[in-house]
């Protein structure tokens, strides 16, 4: 049995879908920042 | 009403940070951090699929271990630091809304982790097994734990204020996190398919184990950044909507002054 393509499904799903979630959040991030003042983000 | 000197929330923001916006949630600190989980990442692909050796009995499929028992033990992680962070919340004493923060994005990301080595379990289950799925004790507790979270996350979800948000879900999250012990002493209490713990019996060569621990710290570097990011963006959502809430009594005060 070739376990190649499991392997590299494994390492694909598990490094797209953090980059999806990361991708998501920061830009959710940003559409946050644009409607808050800097005062509500006190870590800037 | 606004008078034209005044910004408005969204100029405000916009105005105030500046170059800031481009990076809302991050700090020097988070930079760094997330450039070490990224290095930490492109090591893990490194030793994961070229440097480690094949099992012996396993071959090649191995090198699955190398991200299925990282995301295992950081949804671990997380859902302990989510349960903690919910009984800082629910003392007295130590009472935050930043408590409820980070249960809610350390349960998010737990969610994220647990869902990658659910998936790659089953991956790594067909080649070990001939199956995508069986019904033994530690994939149902695991499932179970994962739909849990889940529902965790969608208890946050329902409507109210921010500490009635953070009350219910608090109290959700301790009876959750019972469920933890549950899962991984699963291959002690039921011996099923799943393997039980290969590390701690020393199973693994040398390369093999510094592939799992550079998994591991890799993975962890990770989880910090997604939290801090995560219950950044949440504070962010929480002051949006203090602000709508507070423009609508503004605005009803305005009606009841007009009426009368």
């Amino acid at each position: 049995m070739n376990q190649w393509p499991y392997i590299l499904v494994s390492y694909a799903l598990t490094l797209g879908g953090i980059a999806v979630y990361t991708w998501r959040m920061l830009r959710r991030a940003r559409s946050m920042a644009a409607t808050v003042s800097e005062e509500d983000r006190p870590w800037t | 009403m606004t008078s034209p000197d005044t910004p408005t929330p969204s100029a405000a923001g916009a105005s105030a940070s500046g170059g800031a916006v481009r990076r809302p949630t991050g700090t020097t600190f988070t930079r760094w951090l997330g450039a070490a989980a990224l290095v930490g990442m492109a090591w893990l692909v490194l030793f994961g699929l070229v440097l480690s050796p094949d099992d012996a009995l396993q071959k090649k499929g191995v090198r699955i271990l190398y991200i299925h028992v990282p995301s295992a033990w950081l949804a671990y992680l997380a859902f302990i630091v989510t349960g903690v962070s919910s009984a800082a919340y629910l003392y007295k004493r130590t009472r935050s809304l930043i408590w409820d923060r980070i249960a809610g994005a350390s349960a998010e990301v737990g969610v994220l982790f647990m869902g990658i080595a659910l998936v790659t379990g089953s991956l790594w289950g067909r080649i070990s097994w001939g199956t995508y799925w069986t019904w033994d004790s530690r994939l149902t507790t695991t499932a179970f734990l994962f739909i849990t979270y889940i529902g965790y996350l969608a208890v946050r979800g329902l409507g109210g204020s921010h500490h009635q948000r953070a009350r219910r879900s608090a109290v959700l999250a301790l009876l959750a996190v019972l469920e933890v012990p549950l899962v991984h002493f699963s291959v002690r209490w039921w011996r099923p398919l799943h393997q039980q713990e290969s590390v701690a019996e020393g199973k693994l060569d040398d390369l093999m184990l510094f592939s799992l621990f550079v998994g591991i710290v890799s993975f962890t570097l990770l989880y910090v950044w997604l939290v801090l990011h995560r219950q950044r963006v949440l504070s962010m959502a929480d002051a949006v909507d203090d602000k709508g809430l507070d423009g609508a009594l503004a605005a009803r005060r305005a009606e009841q002054e007009v009426s009368s």
